[in-house]
């Protein structure tokens, strides 16, 4: 039922697979005092669900977010007993296994069992639509190469689990918007051609789907750009009302900040045309929309609209790469610098034609460098022999080729460093991993078949 | 150079940050009052941020104006040495990207510059 006089809480608390696992109790303490809410949780980069499919391919059990039981633990038993309801993509490439694991941790936890629903038609794997799409984005791309194709779903199906009493929302890829979207639909029940509204609620997850990048991650400069308590930084919390305006705030005793500066810095991370930002659900516009500070730690953001949906579904295509070699080294005091510089010249001649070989100078020149290594030799060429070069280098290089021996050279070599390099090299480390690589193209909405189902129905 | 004219870098008249979807990145520069943003608009042309971005060959530089916002967009196609896919940089993502942009010397008058904010001398 649509609680339209009601305004919608939304907590988000996780932005990637790897984020902080603490932000979770402060959002449903503060959900809890505002009445209730939806806790979700981010979880999925572009890659990270081929890194899930491997998981569950190696064990049919496995397959989603590796850190779903500290992030769900700490607080099912709030969220059960106070109503918040939890919606997520963490569901990764199992989102049935996810939805298990939850229900045995509400067993541990002497819980009532929770209404899971499952969402389904992400993961593309007929054969001969794997087939058609690998012809598609590439005709040297073997359709047995693939590891997943991921099509990005929309929020009605989220939206439809939740009208059905769904207690938790597990899904694997959807928009990262529809976490938010979702919800608002159910709680709001807009009509799906509603642009305007499915706009709004669209950057209202676009503001929430990166964590803390809202209430104070990756912001802070010292001296310039200063952010407090960056140690127990909020993750934030929207405020939506039934015409889709809505407010960004954190939950009180946590760090960070929430303003308009670090809000606007949000609004256009990975937008491209603002005026078309484009989801499953709805294009939605930003191009004259404004941030406004509206309370110590709270903002509003104005001014979104929408327009028609796309006709096409974003597929990604992850498919595997060749092996990916990095090994490092350090030169420290006098000549350190050229030191590293003539190391890195040696392993260069040593390996080549093998494969393209990157060479960086850690401290001196490297993740702003090029993969050419136009920048690189500028820089060197002018500092190497001043008498204020750089006192402490690492020298990384870095090769990749399809065959695993051939790519092991740069770590046999980099090694070799120890006694055949310069003087005084020292802390070699190196590392060896096979890349997941990444191609996007569209699909026709008639070709996707998306769902979902509740657990209770499936046991 | 003129004598009422000075140069300062870019952080001091804007601030802003890198996102990345495939090789593409996308970097916003939102001035830090709205007072600043025609000069920032001015100054900052999409010829220019190639330009300052020339070593990594982007293919495409495109800007979108956001006055209201008192900001523009940038994206740069091809910049990323390939994406996560097939970059040997340690930064594939390009997080990076943005300080870089803030480097990027501009002409302003000395009276401007006064009024700009700088790093905190405290906190150097």
């Amino acid at each position: 039922m649509p609680e339209t006089a009601l305004p919608l809480h939304v907590g988000c608390a996780s932005g990637f697979s790897g984020d902080r696992t603490d932000g979770a109790a402060p959002l449903v303490a503060e959900l809890i005092r505002l009445g209730g809410g939806y806790l979700i949780f981010e979880t999925l980069a572009e890659r990270t669900l081929a890194l899930a499919q491997l998981a569950k391919n190696a064990n049919p059990q496995q397959g989603y977010e590796p850190l779903l039981d500290e992030l769900v633990s700490p607080v099912l038993r709030d969220c059960l007993t106070h109503g918040i309801r939890m919606v997520s993509n963490f569901g990764a490439a199992n989102p049935h296994a996810a939805a298990r694991r939850i229900e045995a941790i509400a067993r541990e936890q002497g819980l009532r069992l929770p209404r899971i629903a499952v969402i389904t038609g992400d993961a593309l794997d007929d054969p001969e639509l794997i087939a058609s799409l690998c012809a598609r984005v590439t005709p040297a791309l073997a359709p047995t190469e693939v590891v997943s194709a991921t099509v990005y779903l929309g929020a009605g199906e989220i939206a439809e689990a939740l009208r059905a009493g769904a207690d938790i929302v597990v899904a694997g890829r959807v928009a990262d918007p529809a976490l938010t979207l979702g919800p608002a639909l159910a709680h709001f029940g807009w009509a799906m051609d509603d642009w305007e509204k499915l706009g709004r609620a669209t950057m209202a997850g676009h503001m929430l789907e990166c964590g803390t990048q809202v209430t104070g991650g990756y912001f802070a400069v010292p001296g310039l750009k200063d952010v407090p308590g960056l140690d127990h930084t909020g993750f934030p919390l929207m405020t939506m009302h039934e015409d889709g305006s809505f407010e960004i705030s954190k939950p009180p005793a946590t760090g960070g900040r929430v303003d308009v500066a670090i809000g606007t810095e949000q609004l256009l991370y990975e937008v491209h045309d603002p005026a078309a930002y484009l989801t499953p659900d709805v294009v939605a516009d930003i191009s004259h929309a404004t941030v406004a500070q509206t309370g110590p730690d709270r903002i509003s953001v104005n001014g979104v609209t929408g327009h028609p949906r796309p006709d096409t579904l974003k597929v990604n295509v992850c498919y595997r790469g060749g092996w990916l070699a990095e090994a490092e080294i350090s030169y420290a005091g006098v000549q350190a610098q050229a030191r590293a510089q003539l190391a890195g010249e040696i392993v260069r001649k040593r390996i080549g034609q093998a494969m393209p070989v990157r060479v960086d100078l850690i401290g001196v020149m490297s993740i702003l460098a090029d993969d050419a290594g136009v920048m690189q030799g500028e820089r060197t060429a002018a500092t190497a022999h001043h008498p204020a070069s750089a006192g402490d280098v690492r020298l990384r290089v870095a090769g990749s080729h399809p065959d695993r021996a051939v790519a092991e050279r740069v770590l046999r070599e980099v090694t070799a460093l120890y006694c055949c390099g310069p003087a005084g090299g020292g802390g070699v480390r190196t590392h060896m991993r096979q890349r997941l690589n990444m191609v996007s193209t569209l699909v026709e909405r008639n070709e996707i078949k998306a769902g979902w189902y509740m657990m209770e129905n499936r046991q | 150079m003129t004598e009422h004219l000075t140069t300062v870098a870019l952080y001091r008249l804007a601030h802003g940050r890198s996102g990345d979807k495939g090789d593409t990145s996308n970097l916003s520069l939102i001035a830090w009052r709205a007072d600043l943003y025609d000069l920032l608009e001015q100054a900052v042309t999409a010829d220019r941020v190639a330009e300052w971005f020339a070593a990594r060959a982007p293919s495409r530089v495109t800007r979108y104006a956001l006055p209201q916002l008192h900001a523009m967009n940038f994206v740069l196609e091809n910049v990323l040495d390939g994406g996560v896919n097939d970059a040997l940089n340690l930064d594939a993502h390009g997080k990076s990207l943005s300080f870089h942009l803030l480097a990027m010397p501009i002409t302003v008058t000395r009276d401007v510059a006064a009024t700009l904010p700088d790093i905190h001398p405290s906190a150097a």
